[in-house]
C-alpha cells in the first residue's frame, strides 16, 4: 500500500486522467462556441460580471503597480546613471508582461472563484441535470458565454491596466522623482511599439480564456456538498493562477525569440 | 401487442467496486403511472438518471416507443428529451432565474418559444399548481419550501411531456402539503394523459399515485403488481419495506455498541 512505485503510478495515471478530461472537456466547450446558437444575451451578461465589475481591482492592481515599478526602475536605474529609461522601461513592462499578467491573476482570483463556486452549486443541487433535462445543453448555456465572454473582456480590461498603469507611473515620475511631463510622456510613446501593446493583449484573451475554462471546468465536476464547492473553488483559482503563468512565459517565447 | 411507452431490459450500472443498478427490467405502459418504491442507496435515482441519459449505463436497453435510447447524443438526445419533464427532489430551480422563466425555460430555450407567449403558459401552469401569477415574479429563494415543490412541477408539466419522472416528491414536506403535491400530480397527469414514472419511499404517497408498483432492491426489482396487490404480496422484503418494520429480510449496517 505505501510502496513507492505505487504511488508514482497513481499519481502519473491522476495526473493522465485529469489532463484527459480537462482536453475533452475544452473539446466541447470549443465546439458550443463556434457552433450556434449563441446566446448573445448571456454573454453581454457575462461580460458585465467579469469586465465591468472587474475594473475596480484591476484598475487599483495597475496604479499600484505602474507606481512601484516607477520607483523601483528609478532606484536601479540610477545605478548606472540611466534614470531618463524610467518612463520607457514602465510602458514596457506594464503592456507587456505586468498589465496582462497582475489583472489575468486578479481576474482569476474573482472570476474563476465564482464561476466554479455557481456551476459547483448548480450542480450539487441538481440545476445542471434539470437543465438537461429541459433539453438545453449545459456546455452551450453554461460554458460557452462564459468563455466568449471572458476572452472577449480580458483583452479590454487589460487596455484599461495598460493606461492605468501608465498614469500610476507618469504620477511618481513627474511629481515624486522630478520628471518633467512633456518629456516623461514623450519617452512613453516614442519608444513604444505595436507590438508591445498587441502582445499583453493577445496574452489578456489567453488568459481569459484559461480563467473561465478554469472555473467552468472546476464547478462542473465539483461534487460532494458544500465541502465539494469549497474544493472546486479554491482549484479554480489555484489552476488558473498556474496555468496562466505558464501561458505567459509560452507566449513570450513565441512573439520574441526569433 | 401494444409497444410500451418506456421499457427497461436488463440494465445495469456500476460505480467502481459497488453495483447499483444489477439487471433492471421495468415497463411503463402509454398513461400509467408506476411507482417504484425502495430504501435509500437502493439505486432508484440512477436509474432514473440512465432513462434520462444524465448517467451511461454499463449494459442493458432503455426503449422508449420501441426504440433504444441508450448513448443518444447531441441533437436527437436533445429531442428524446423533449418527450420528458422531470421533477427533482430538490426541486433544483434556476436560482439566478424568476419563478415563471424557470418555469417557461424549457418552453423557450428547448422548443425556441418567444419569451410573451411562453410567459402566458408559465402563469397558466403556476396557475394549475395553485400559485398565483404574482408568484411568477419572485425568486426561488422567497419561495418556502412546499412552493418550490410546485413550481418544479409546473416546470415539468410546461412542456406537456408524453413521460413525466417524478424522484421522492415528497420529501421534506410536511404531511399534508405532501398529499396537496400528491393531488396535484394525480390530477395534472390525468389531464396531460402522460406516462408516469416516480420514485420514493413514501407508502402514502405511492399509493396515492400509483396504477403500478415494483419494489428495487440491490440493483434488482423483486416485486412488481397493482396497487392494491401491494399488501398481500407474499413478499418478505416487499412487507418489511411498507409496514417499516426493522426486523425482516432487508438489514442495515448500522454498527451497534
Amino acid at each position: 500500500m505505501n510502496n513507492p512505485l505505487a504511488l508514482v503510478g497513481r499519481a502519473t495515471l491522476s495526473l493522465f486522467g485529469l489532463a484527459g478530461r480537462l482536453t475533452v472537456f475544452a473539446g466541447n466547450c470549443l465546439q458550443h462556441i463556434v457552433r450556434p446558437p449563441i446566446y448573445f444575451g448571456l454573454i453581454g451578461r457575462q461580460m458585465i460580471a467579469i469586465g465591468y465589475f472587474s475594473l475596480p481591482v484591476v484598475g487599483l492592481t495597475a496604479v499600484f503597480t505602474g507606481m512601484v515599478l516607477a520607483l523601483q526602475i528609478y532606484i536601479g536605474s540610477s545605478r548606472f546613471n540611466a534614470e531618463s529609461a524610467v518612463a520607457t522601461i514602465v510602458v514596457i513592462g506594464i503592456t507587456r508582461e505586468l498589465g496582462p499578467v497582475l489583472s489575468g491573476l486578479m481576474v482569476a482570483g474573482r472570476v474563476s472563484a465564482a464561476m466554479a463556486a455557481e456551476l459547483g452549486t448548480m450542480r450539487v443541487t441538481e440545476q445542471i441535470d434539470a437543465l438537461t433535462t429541459l433539453s438545453t445543453n449545459p456546455f452551450k448555456y453554461l460554458m460557452a458565454p462564459r468563455l466568449i465572454a471572458a476572452t472577449l473582456t480580458m483583452p479590454l480590461l487589460v487596455f484599461v491596466a495598460d493606461i492605468i498603469g501608465v498614469m500610476g507611473g507618469y504620477l511618481v515620475g513627474t511629481a515624486k522623482l522630478g520628471f518633467n511631463y512633456g518629456s516623461y510622456l514623450k519617452s512613453t510613446v516614442d519608444y513604444l511599439e505595436p507590438m508591445d501593446v498587441i502582445s499583453g493583449l493577445v496574452k489578456a484573451a489567453v488568459f481569459g480564456f484559461l480563467l473561465a475554462l478554469m472555473g467552468c471546468y472546476h464547478g462542473y465536476y465539483s461534487k460532494g456538498g458544500a465541502q465539494g464547492v469549497g474544493a472546486a473553488t479554491t482549484n479554480a483559482v489555484v489552476s488558473a493562477s498556474v496555468l496562466i503563468l505558464a501561458a505567459n512565459y509560452l507566449i513570450t517565447e513565441l512573439f520574441f525569440t526569433s | 401487442m401494444t409497444t410500451a411507452k418506456l421499457k427497461l431490459e436488463g440494465v445495469a450500472k456500476h460505480f467502481g467496486h459497488k453495483k447499483v443498478l444489477d439487471g433492471i427490467d421495468l415497463e411503463v405502459g402509454r398513461g400509467e403511472s408506476v411507482v417504484v418504491i425502495g430504501g435509500s442507496g437502493t439505486g432508484k435515482s440512477v436509474m432514473l438518471k440512465c432513462v434520462l441519459g444524465l448517467i451511461h449505463p454499463d449494459r442493458g436497453q432503455i426503449l422508449v416507443d420501441g426504440e433504444n435510447v441508450v448513448g443518444l447524443r447531441g441533437s436527437a438526445k436533445e429531442e428524446y428529451l423533449s418527450k420528458f419533464g422531470m421533477l427533482f427532489q430538490g426541486s433544483a430551480l434556476f436560482d439566478s432565474l424568476r419563478v415563471w422563466e424557470n418555469v417557461a425555460f424549457g418552453l423557450i430555450q428547448g422548443r425556441g418559444m418567444k419569451r410573451k407567449a411562453a410567459k402566458d403558459i408559465a402563469i397558466e401552469k403556476l396557475g394549475r399548481v395553485g400559485l398565483k401569477a404574482d408568484v411568477g415574479e419572485l425568486s426561488p429563494s422567497e419561495l418556502s419550501g412546499g412552493m418550490q415543490k410546485r413550481v418544479a412541477l409546473a416546470r415539468a408539466i410546461a412542456t406537456e411531456p408524453e413521460i413525466i419522472f417524478f424522484d421522492e416528491p415528497t420529501t421534506g414536506l410536511d404531511p399534508i402539503m405532501a398529499d396537496v403535491i400528491n393531488d396535484l400530480i394525480v390530477e395534472c397527469v390525468k389531464d396531460l394523459g402522460a406516462s408516469t414514472l416516480t420514485i420514493t419511499h413514501d407508502m402514502a404517497s405511492a399509493r396515492k399515485i400509483a396504477d403500478r408498483l415494483a419494489m428495487i432492491y440491490k440493483g434488482h426489482i423483486i416485486w412488481c403488481g397493482h396497487k392494491d396487490q401491494i399488501d398481500n404480496s407474499g413478499n418478505a422484503y416487499v412487507d418489511q419495506f411498507i409496514h417499516g418494520r426493522a426486523d425482516g429480510p432487508i438489514t442495515m449496517d448500522v454498527l451497534k455498541p
